[in-house]
């Protein structure tokens, strides 16, 4: 019975090592590459505002020099900055095409015209719509992220972005507004 | 030197683990969709099952052995298999980034193909040396390669073939499986086990 005890245990001790050292090994490999930490300072919203499928594939890109650090809206200038120095480019202003820094904004559903099509909930990134089909579906306002991806393919047009009304329960301090850098 | 070539050839051929004795049927027919997904996977079944039924011959014949535990094999094997799976993993993560997406949860799964479990086990039942379980190991896992690219090549052609619809998708992969496993049992015989 102890030899038992003893020898499962044993087995799994040095496995458990073995693994937990392979582990930090190549822990240490993946994490720090540029992507990585490139990626870390994106927004993870997964809009897909710059023209790329989600914020990874957007850091794949401008690690590749493919793309350029102003293509982000929801992360707005402060992360433009940050992509900047990490990057050691100067940082410029959102470029247009890709949308523009706007107040936090939530989907909303007009329920009464909703036909429970679903295809709202097939393009939210997020999976901040709930919802059956042929029901009607409703917004999780503290899941969305606001990127109006679930806007233009609603078919009856009963998805509307509205502004966030502040409430206590959100409020933050504004942040000091970036000027310049470099 | 004759006798490694037919422990080879019976494991690949004459017993293949999938379609002769159907061990290892879930990847079988989840990861065959696509050639290349179908390609990792057999890479990755080949460095466990060879890696396992190596370090499985050595806690049963250093330890259950010694201490007369027979009746711990099965859960002893499990572990060191879930435990070479998760290095696989991590290997295979760190590596190739995109196959590890490709094969999703059935690169974990290796944990629980019976395949690999039952070569550790019949591994001890055939009273094999350490070489040889190696060679087991690795006969039994390019034979599980060779069907899975077989099927995942057949399959790719199946896509674009006019197949009557009520035969589309898993019903005629299952079909091609079973037609394969026939013409596997052609193949009893070639070596006297």
């Amino acid at each position: 019975m102890t030899a038992a005890i003893a020898v499962l245990g044993g087995i799994a001790l040095v496995l458990a090592i073995i693994l937990s050292v392979v582990a930090r090994r190549l822990d240490r490999d993946t994490k720090f590459t540029v992507v990585e930490q490139i990626n870390a300072l994106l927004p993870q919203t997964q809009c897909g505002q710059c023209n790329y499928p989600g914020c990874r594939p957007y850091a794949e890109a401008l690690a590749a020099g493919e793309a350029d650090i102003n293509q982000c809206p929801p992360g707005g200038t402060t992360t433009i900055v940050q992509l900047a120095q990490l990057l050691g480019r100067h940082s410029k202003p959102l470029n247009p095409d890709n949308g523009s820094i706007a107040e936090p904004q939530v989907a909303f559903i007009h329920e009464a015209i909703c036909i429970g099509c679903k295809k709202c909930i097939l393009a939210c990134p997020v999976d901040a719509i709930v919802g059956a089909p042929k029901k009607m579906h409703t917004v999780i306002a503290s899941e969305c992220t606001g990127c109006a991806l679930c806007v233009e393919p609603c078919p009856v047009d009963c998805i509307d972005m509205l502004d966030l009304q502040p409430s206590i329960a959100r409020y933050r301090r504004a942040r000091p507004e970036v000027i310049a850098h470099d | 030197m004759g006798e490694w070539f037919a422990i080879i050839l019976a494991t690949v051929l004459v017993n293949n683990f999938v379609l002769v004795q159907f061990l290892g049927l879930c990847p079988f027919m989840g990861v065959t969709k696509r050639l290349e997904g179908t390609i990792g996977m057999c890479f990755a079944t080949v460095f466990v099952l060879t890696l396992a039924s190596g370090l499985s011959w050595i806690v049963n014949r250093l330890l259950l052995v010694p201490f007369e535990l027979g009746y711990l094999r099965i859960i002893a094997f499990i572990m060191v298999i879930a435990a070479v799976v998760q290095f696989t993993e991590m290997l295979v993560r760190s590596i190739a980034p995109m196959l590890h997406r490709v094969l999703g949860i059935f690169l974990p799964l290796i944990t629980t193909n019976c395949a690999v479990l039952g070569v550790a086990l019949l591994n001890t039942q055939k009273q094999h040396g350490l070489f040889e379980s190696l060679l087991y190991g690795f006969g039994a896992a390019m034979g599980f390669s060779l069907v899975l690219v077989a099927l995942a090549s057949q399959r790719e052609r199946l896509e674009i073939a006019d197949i009557p619809t009520p035969f589309r998708g898993a019903a005629i992969g299952l079909i091609s499986a079973g037609i394969m496993a026939l013409a596997f049992i052609g193949f009893a015989g070639l070596v006297r086990s």
